[in-house]
């Protein structure tokens, strides 16, 4: 039984000239101790997956449709109440840029014994000796926990928000982005801290990213999202040596690497499209180098070409 | 005042040597009270490279090494403290902008945020054309409009009626930046500086930005100087590299060499620190702790050695000189220097 399932997950935003179709009928799977990772460009739909498993969608965000299954319960039919309970305690979340998120005058260490007492009945006392702990964990001297968030540096703050997403033990976090804003050791030094800590606390993750390198070296399994769906969905290594998707493969080699063959970037023609008005048929058709016109009538579905390798894309490979 | 005329005898368009800018900070009335000077964040602290004619040369470094002042004060868009900037042969450190203003024909540059550098109160056909009219370069409406739509067809913004009398908010990210390079190149310049031109895009579309300046550059021989942080990209877009660490240039040769051998701490670091898409790619351990220090009061001797790994007694008391190796790579480490 997997931890989390998402069965064709519709959410749409309301706006002036229409319901803008961010995320479309999604369909993946956490199991336990597992790190799925969410991938796609700027818009396509990946922070407001992870926005509708915790039921924090912005003003106009509405579920259309589908299931969310996180431990045998339908997240979207519970009521405010207990979602209240799951959000934060069993799953919680690390946004892109959280660490712009502390509170300014409140010391650090407050601010996660807050969230702590707020979620959990325990005294002031027991959850600062946590707190104490939790910074241990993140490799932050625990009596910096006294410290104002300006007296951290970007990196550490990021810490201090895995930390404060850890302190009610979930059984799920969600990452969306979580090292995008930071300089590239610090980045690596997060990362590493992540993947170090998910296998200590056998911790499911979804890690959200445009950045395939960071999929590569850190989840089990990956789902590349465009325009609202998910267009390929496998185990990470095999998307990586065996991409089936056109656009997954443009996007493998739009990527440079710092190590292996030099070679021309190659890029993947025209925009990303209006998500009010999405493409007919498959909705990367018009960047398509191999669109017929099937393509542009029906929208393929996503289908298990073998070994549990999902592609949605006409074309048979 | 008369300015010196130096004869180029190499193919070099640009010769930085030991240029240096420190911002004043203002201040408190408490520090103004006990202190005469007020505090200086050193951001460019001698930095010495040349550029040579056609060629792409990378400035690298993690955010407030002081890459992009660098690349500012190259063209002369802030003011550098001290130090030479040699432009095409000519010292243009202490030049009037009046007397600038010819030379501006020669040097451009491409901003990072295509949202930011574009007045969107402008048509397309205008902010491409704004360079022709500064320099006045056109003698009829006729030929402005035949080189912008020239222009424009080169950096694929195609067909060019179509995008001539558009405003920037009818543009995409990546077509915004296609007309900034439009705006660049259009006056054929000698250098331009491209300051994380692909940053702010989607992948998908990086990939056609760059493609399209490369183009260009093929086509007028202009040498770029290419400012990122993303040195994987860099690789694959610059034939020799600078790493900057705190206002100096730490390590610097041709792109390959450096990244695949970097000699520097520093830069084996960093080069460790950038993910590989390839999941089959175990990585290095990363040996250095730490976050850059603040350029306010920036460490003794070498700037890296707080956090060096190999750091010993001389290299918090001594500043490394830039030294040459065999390979032809320049380097500031004591590693190197026998101190």
């Amino acid at each position: 039984m997997p931890l989390l399932q998402v069965k064709n997950l519709k959410t749409y935003y309301q706006t002036a000239r229409g319901y803008v179709k961010a995320v479309d009928g999604v369909n993946f799977q956490i199991e336990e101790g597992e790190v799925f990772g969410l991938a796609g460009e700027s818009g396509c739909g990946k922070t407001t997956v992870a926005l509708s498993i915790i039921r924090l969608l912005p003003p106009g965000g509405r579920i259309i449709d589908g299931k969310i299954i996180f431990n045998d319960k339908n997240i979207l039919t519970m009521s405010e109440e207990d979602i209240r309970k799951i959000r934060w305690k069993k799953i919680a979340i690390v946004f892109q840029g959280a660490m712009n998120a502390l509170n300014p005058v409140i010391k650090v260490g407050d601010q996660i014994v807050e969230a702590i007492t707020t979620h959990e009945n325990v005294s002031k006392e027991d959850a600062w000796k946590r707190t104490e702990k939790l910074f241990e964990m993140v490799g932050i001297d625990p009596s910096r926990a006294k410290d104002y968030p300006h007296e951290f540096s970007g990196g550490m703050k990021q810490r201090v928000m895995i930390a404060m997403a850890l302190a009610c033990n979930p059984q799920l976090l969600i990452a969306d982005e979580p090292a995008t804003a930071l300089d590239v050791i610090v980045q690596a030094q997060i990362l590493k801290l992540m993947r170090e800590l998910q296998r200590k606390m056998n911790l499911s993750m979804m890690l959200i990213t445009h950045d395939l390198s960071i999929i590569a070296e850190t989840c089990n399994k990956v789902a590349i999202m465009y325009a609202g769906k998910i267009v390929e969905y496998a185990d990470t290594k095999r998307i990586f040596r065996d991409p089936q998707h056109p656009y997954t493969r443009g996007l493998i080699n739009a990527f440079p690497s710092i190590r292996g063959p030099k070679r021309k970037l190659i890029s993947i023609p025209g925009t990303p499209p209006d998500l009010l008005n999405p493409p007919s048929g498959c909705r990367f058709h018009p960047r398509c180098p191999y669109t017929n016109d099937k393509c542009k009538k029906i929208e393929p579905e996503l289908k298990d070409i073998g070994e549990r390798h999902y592609v949605a894309c006409h074309m048979s490979w | 005042m008369p300015h010196v005329v130096v004869i180029s005898m190499v193919d070099e368009v640009l010769k930085v040597i030991n240029l240096k800018k420190y911002f004043t900070l203002r201040r408190g009335l408490l520090t103004s009270l006990i202190k005469r000077e007020p505090p200086k964040v050193k951001a460019v602290d001698g930095v010495s490279f040349n550029v040579k004619r056609g060629e792409i040369f990378g400035l690298a470094g993690e955010s407030g090494c002081g890459k992009t002042t660098t690349g500012r004060c190259i063209l002369r868009l802030i003011e550098p403290t001290s130090g030479k900037i040699i432009f095409d042969g000519k010292d243009i450190t202490n030049l009037s902008q009046g007397e600038l203003k010819p030379l501006r024909k020669d040097m451009q540059i491409i901003f990072q945020d295509p949202y930011e550098s574009l007045n969107p109160r402008m048509r397309v056909r205008d902010i491409i054309a704004e360079p022709l009219r500064i320099q006045r370069i056109c003698k009829s409406r006729r030929e402005e409009e035949e080189m912008v739509m020239k222009m424009l067809e080169e950096v694929e913004l195609t067909p060019p009626e179509e995008f001539m009398n558009r405003l920037p908010h009818e543009l995409s990210g990546g077509q915004r930046q296609r007309v900034a390079v439009a705006r660049a190149f259009i006056l054929k310049p000698k250098l331009i500086v491209a300051d994380e031109p692909v940053s702010m895009l989607d992948i998908s579309i990086r990939s056609e930005v760059l493609n399209v300046m490369l183009r260009e550059r093929d086509t007028y021989g202009t040498s770029i100087i290419f400012i990122t942080h993303d040195l994987s990209l860099a690789r694959h877009i610059c034939e020799r590299i600078a790493i900057m660490y705190l206002g100096k240039i730490i390590e610097m040769g041709d792109v390959e060499t450096i990244l695949q051998e970097p000699k520097h701490p520093y830069t084996q670091a960093l080069t460790a620190a950038v993910p590989i898409p390839d999941p089959d790619h175990k990585r290095e351990i990363i040996p250095i702790k730490g976050e850059v220090p603040s350029a306010l009061n920036p460490p003794s001797g070498c700037r890296f050695h707080p956090r060096c790994p190999y750091a010993k007694d001389t290299c918090g008391k001594i500043e490394p000189e830039t030294i040459t190796l065999e390979d032809g790579r320049l380097i500031a480490c004591h590693l190197y220097t026998g101190k």
